[in-house]
């Protein structure tokens, strides 16, 4: 059931012609990113070469352009999730869900796993590109598959919040909004906090993402992912249900 | 069924509803039985689509499972396992809940397989539904692209296309031109014939041709509950309309014995009424005959649904505002 759901999701993103101009944006402005990364290494090349212990092409180049894609994805999730729930309730296709034999965790997790593929999708291209170096030189694939593993947990953290706030309201803007609020708030106060033991960087998810961005898997880091997505995958659960109790 | 009571399909006691401190249905209590076609009759607002919300499980009652306040599909309490009692619903809203990017094949098979069917069976049913629905032309398109007519008989096949026992709609010939009216009315009447049908509407003409019992809501009570026939029969007159290419002085029809009225209508036509329990029908047509009136015409007065209508929600309000 779950399946079907997030197929269906799937279904309706790549039948709207919005979904397929941001797939080609995005991987514009990946790609653009990539080649200026790569431009800038070689112009350093020769300086780094005289280093004892120089950095490779995978720290210098591939670390910073996931770290990008980490930060686009802050901004772009909630203009997907935006529609997921709210517009439902807009256009009254939620009626058709509630009044189906479903419980209210098989709607939440087929929405959150229907956009979870789509992303892991759409940010696929990015170790593709990445992997176009190994023609040339060694790539660190730790650091890679590390990295790959935070962005798909960011994502999902970032999914699960952007699925509760548009299960709150009807309107997909102010979805969008909350959601872009919440999540960039968090990403603000953890950056703009100095003390090195603030809470603020332990509540963050960007925060949490730095460390597979250096390539250290920190268990502690994945717990955090997913327990705050399960958090709020609970929350808009409840709220489904309280929805069919305050109209 | 070989029983000789048919089976309750629906049973829903003492459901009330208050959206804050607004109570907007009190104490309704429905009941439904295989073969039959429900019509639930009201003016506007007076809270028809939120007791089918409730009954769909779109919208929990107040004190749900508590209480008296139950709702029952096929025996199976929609609060306390609504994941099995909601199998044998199909519900269309007052706006049809489509996809409007996806193909109509596309939404109504996610909408089979949606409530619980294998994707053979499912692609099965949705070949029969095209086809009960007349939408074999448009399978391919986008639902979208539909003119609203189209629209509201995806909104029909998505609730029929996986033949639950209990079938809701709200309004369901809304936006369709009179042509399409009658098809969906046939079809309304043949899945009354195998399930059990609710519907929700204004218009009295669809009661008359479609029903087989009526409710009327009117601010959120039931204040009228009956077969159709017999709500046609509330507050009628007896009488009829008789036209004579020859007519009788007035004196003469007023003799017949029986006849508490005549009224002139014009040279040819009167209007004759008498008491329910006599039929002074025989004696005139025989005085008729006798006389060489030349009858032409003899109408039975009926008093529309309209009108029937009408008069129950009005005493109501009567009662309520003598109350007051």
């Amino acid at each position: 059931m779950i399946r079907l759901l997030a197929m269906r999701e799937l279904r309706s993103l790549f039948a709207m012609p919005s979904t397929w101009f941001m797939l080609a944006a995005l991987q514009f402005i990946f790609a653009w990113f990539f080649l200026a990364r790569l431009d800038a290494f070689l112009e350093i090349q020769p300086q780094l070469a005289q280093l004892a212990n120089p950095p490779g092409v995978t720290v210098t180049v591939a670390a910073p352009v996931f770290n990008t894609v980490a930060l686009l994805l802050m901004m772009m999730v909630p203009m997907f999730t935006m529609r997921m729930i709210a517009e439902e309730r807009r256009s009254q296709t939620f009626a058709l869900l509630l009044s189906s034999p479903l419980s209210g965790w098989h709607i939440v997790f087929g929405k959150f796993f229907g956009l979870l593929i789509f992303l892991s999708a759409l940010m696929a291209p990015v170790p593709l590109m990445l992997y176009t170096l190994a023609i040339g030189t060694n790539l660190d694939h730790g650091l890679l598959l590390g990295n790959m593993l935070g962005l798909l947990l960011l994502a999902a953290s970032y999914v699960a919040l952007g699925l509760y706030v548009s299960a709150l309201t009807t309107q997909p803007v102010i979805a969008a909004i909350g959601a872009l609020a919440v999540s960039v708030g968090l990403w603000l106060a953890d950056i703009g906090a100095s003390a090195e033991d603030s809470p603020w960087h332990l509540i963050s998810p960007f925060n949490h993402f730095q460390n597979f961005n250096a390539g250290m898997l920190d268990s502690g880091d994945a717990a955090f992912f997913v327990l705050f997505s399960l958090f709020f995958l609970l929350m808009a659960m409840r709220r489904i249900h309280n929805n069919r109790r305050y109209g | 069924m070989s029983n000789s009571t048919p089976e309750i399909t629906l049973s829903a006691r003492h459901l009330a509803r208050s959206f804050g401190s607004k109570r907007v249905i009190h104490d309704v209590s429905l009941e439904l039985k295989r073969g039959e076609v429900l019509g639930l009759l009201g003016q506007n607002g007076a809270g028809k689509t939120t007791t089918l919300q409730m009954l769909t499980g779109c919208l929990l009652p107040d004190d749900a499972g508590k209480n008296k306040c139950s709702i029952e599909i096929c025996g199976i309490s929609l609060s306390r396992q609504p994941v099995s009692a909601k199998a044998h619903i199909g519900y269309l809203p007052e706006t049809p809940p489509l996809y409007r990017e996806l193909s109509v094949n596309d939404y109504l098979m996610f909408a089979a397989r949606l409530r619980g069917m294998k994707p053979a069976a499912a692609a099965e049913a949705l070949v029969q539904t095209v086809q009960r629905c007349g939408l074999e032309a448009v399978g391919k398109k986008i639902i979208g692209t539909l003119s609203k007519g189209y629209q509201q008989r995806v909104g029909i096949a998505q609730a029929i296309v996986h033949s639950p026992t209990v079938i809701v709609l709200d309004e369901p010939t809304v936006g369709l031109d009179p042509s399409q009216i009658r098809d969906i009315r046939a079809l309304i009447r043949e899945l009354g014939n195998s399930g059990s049908v609710i519907l929700s509407t204004h218009l009295l003409g669809e009661v008359e041709n479609l029903c087989d019992r009526v409710e009327i809501m009117q601010a959120g009570k039931l204040i009228y509950g009956g077969t159709s026939a017999s709500m046609q029969q509330h507050g009628s007159v007896s009488g009829f309309i008789v036209s004579l290419r020859n007519p009788p002085p007035l004196g003469e029809l007023e003799n017949i014995p029986g006849i508490d009225s005549v009224e002139q209508l014009s040279d040819t036509q009167f209007r004759i009424l008498h008491k329910p329990e006599q039929t002074p029908g025989d004696a005139l047509l025989a005085l008729a005959a006798q006389q060489g009136w030349r009858l032409d015409q003899l109408t039975p007065l009926q008093a529309t649904l309209e009108d029937v209508f009408v008069k129950i929600t009005n005493a109501e309000k009567d009662i309520e505002g003598a109350s007051k």
